[in-house]
């Protein structure tokens, strides 16, 4: 199993005609995603060659998912038509929306996530890079062929963090990554893919990669204490960044003592995660701890 | 990439509000003493002199003063222009007719990242520091999320001043700041304080406004020239659409991802070094941003060492390294640079390094290990 993304998920795109639509189209369909259509009012009806492959395009993701029976849209429409699309697709309750837009205002992200939420469809993103799960299927921008598939979960805000402990666990590999986004107002949380590897059987430890800015590590830390018995792995990014300054990410920015690197890593540790100090060593202490025996019943006395 | 949040100066939050109905004191903007002895005779004499400067505490600093005369206007702006406030100097001041206060609330609305949604903040408690009062009695100020749908309706404004324990009549205040932070595509609108006067009127004191640089596109009436980057090297950098924020250390950082660079500052930072620079070059970067970065960072005359810190994924490493080469065509290196490729293209870019075979150009194989050996060479 994987969470969000599996196998069978049938994937469309939402800006497929567009450079970057193609270029990772392209890359998904080497990837082993089942990409079913692309979306375009205006090239409906028409079909794109993607290398041995043909894609036909609709009107519509209402007519996308009704002639393919697709459950995911990807999405790269530029910032100021993604909230329409987005909505669009919401509004044909498409169960998976993996917005990988970066610079959407947030005043639309607010109304989006707010309308998406009402239509249970679940946004990843926006400004993300989707999510992976190796030798199912990819929807986005991340890069297959770093990893294999494995037992490993990883939840991140960074889309390079993500690459980097992929690469860096390559040899374990994972069941599904989740790249969440930078932004200050994203759909699925660290919460979210939490549960979701908590409750996939194939999930045996979940790496949490984190920032600063907003307090969604310190929530997460206390989902952990309450509520994932699998080991967490975590990592935070930002430590020597300056306050009041956007570092990269849109919602990366320490304000007063809020948002800061240093109360996150304390956050999870309290809560039992262990807290890398750079990514290599991140990746060491999954390592150590999936080379630790199965704790027996009667260790936990 | 540019900042991606846009703070107003006071007089600039002041326009907005007061296009908008909310009423705000008399005020006018200068930068010479002279100019401010001038707009205080215009304005009747007596008059508030306010440092011009985008942080807060300038009260706290001396950069807010009480002059009774046009005399005494012209003494305190002399005193206060010029002055460095948190790191900012002061280059202009507001002049402002005094008001009679009767009273000093507080009323704001922020994004609430959690929730996904704005929020009201409310007070009757106004005039200071919201956050240390928010921290110590959190009962004394009311947060009220605004469904995203239905926005701030004239009953929800009654709702809102009432959780705050304001007056009745700032509800049309409340309407005007929420229009504000809507019309304009504001992440933080605040009044504070909001004053009712002597004589009974809803006054604004003081406005902070927070605009979203990501609704540029829609928002063309954003006048910003010559304010945003006041380090000639961001300035430089936002032309050339380079993610890039000025550090005080002595190792210039250049990766790609935002992530993966904030990482890296925080490893030259436990190697014992303290970073110069966070430059971004984004995902997917051809070779000419990257020499656009490499040779930017160079020109940080406070730099000793640079690290380009490369995880290609969509980015390919082969790129990167033809953008080095072809930085050093027109940039004499004369500090060392070091390289860490991994991912996409790794092997070739490596091998295009290999092949430059300059004397101050240093591969690395892993991100901590290029860390260390940057650390050591600004050292």
């Amino acid at each position: 199993m994987a969470i969000f993304l599996t196998k069978d998920s049938k994937v469309i795109v939402q800006g497929m005609t567009g450079a970057e639509g193609m270029k990772h189209t392209r890359r998904m369909l080497a990837a082993g995603t089942d990409v079913v259509g692309g979306v375009n009012p205006r090239k409906a009806g028409t079909r794109v060659d993607i290398d041995a492959r043909t894609v036909p395009v609709f009107g519509s993701v209402r007519e996308a998912m009704d002639a393919t029976g697709a459950d995911v849209s990807v999405l790269f429409v530029p910032p100021p038509h993604a909230k329409a699309a987005v909505t669009e697709a919401a509004d044909a309750r498409i169960p998976l929306a993996v917005v990988i837009t970066e610079g959407i205002p947030v005043h639309d992200a607010v109304a989006f996530q707010a309308y998406a939420r009402a239509r249970a469809t679940r946004i990843i993103g926006p400004n993300c890079p989707g999510l992976i799960s190796p030798g199912q299927s990819n929807a986005g921008i991340i890069p297959a062929d770093i990893t294999k598939p494995g037992r490993i979960g990883l939840v991140s805000k960074s889309g390079t963090l993500t690459y980097q402990l992929m690469y860096e666990l390559r040899d374990i590999g994972f069941s599904t990554c989740v790249g969440i986004g930078g932004d200050p107002v994203i759909g699925t949380t660290h919460i979210d893919a939490l549960a979701a590897f908590e409750a996939d059987p194939d999930t045996d430890l979940i790496v949490m990669i984190g920032e600063i800015g907003g307090d969604a590590e310190e929530r997460a830390a206390r989902y952990v204490a309450d509520h994932v018995t699998k080991p967490v792995v975590g990592y935070i990014a930002g430590f020597t960044a300056p306050e009041g300054r956007t570092m990269g990410h849109a919602g990366a920015i320490v304000s007063g003592s809020s948002g800061t690197a240093a109360a996150k890593k304390a956050a999870l540790e309290a809560a039992g995660v262990s807290v890398g100090a750079t990514p290599t060593e991140t990746a060491g202490l999954v390592m150590a701890l999936l080379a630790e025996p199965a704790e027996t019943p009667g260790d936990a006395a | 990439m540019r900042e991606r949040a846009m703070d107003l100066y006071e007089h600039q939050a002041r326009e907005l509000l007061r296009e908008n109905g909310v009423l705000v004191p008399r005020a006018e903007v200068v930068a010479t003493a002279e100019d401010a002895r001038a707009a205080a005779e215009r304005l009747g004499g007596r008059v508030v002199v306010k440092a011009q400067v985008k942080t807060g505490g300038r009260g706290k600093a001396g950069g807010v003063k009480l002059a009774d005369d046009p005399a005494a206007a012209e003494r305190t702006a002399r005193r206060i222009l010029g002055m460095d406030i948190k790191g900012h100097t002061v280059h202009r001041v507001m002049v402002a007719e005094p008001v009679e206060v009767a009273r000093e609330m507080y009323l704001g609305f922020t994004l609430d990242r959690a929730a996904g949604r704005f929020l009201a903040i409310a007070s009757a408690e106004g005039g200071m520091e919201i956050e240390e009062v928010a921290a110590h009695r959190p009962e004394a100020v009311a947060r009220i999320p605004i469904g995203p749908a239905e926005g701030v309706t004239e009953a929800k404004a009654a709702e809102i001043a009432a959780a705050g324990g304001l007056p009745p009549e700032t509800a049309g205040t409340i309407s005007r700041l929420w229009t504000v932070l809507t019309a304009y595509d504001a992440l933080l609108v605040e009044i504070n304080p909001l004053v009712v006067t002597r004589d009974g009127a809803i006054v604004a004191l003081d406005g902070k406004v927070t605009l979203d640089d990501n609704a540029r596109f829609r928002q063309p009436s954003w006048d910003d020239s010559g304010d945003r980057a006041r380090d000639p090297l961001e300035a430089r950098a936002a032309a050339a659409g380079l993610g890039y924020v000025k550090l005080d250390g002595r190792v210039g950082v250049i990766g790609n991802g935002a992530g993966l660079v904030m990482s890296t500052l925080d490893v030259v930072a436990g190697c014992g070094a303290r970073p110069a620079d966070f430059l971004d070059i984004g995902g997917g970067a051809s070779a000419q941003v990257m020499a656009d970065g490499l040779s930017l960072v160079l020109d940080d005359p406070e730099v000793r060492s640079v690290l380009v810190n490369v995880f290609g994924g969509i980015t390919a490493c082969d790129a990167v390294a033809d953008g080095i080469v072809r930085a050093l065509d027109t940039v004499a290196l004369t500090k060392p640079l070091v390289v860490r490729l991994d991912g996409n293209n790794a092997a070739r870019g490596r091998a295009i390094l290999g092949q430059l075979a300059h004397p101050l150009v240093h591969q690395a194989d892993t991100m901590d290990g290029a860390a260390a050996r940057a650390a050591e060479l600004a050292a």
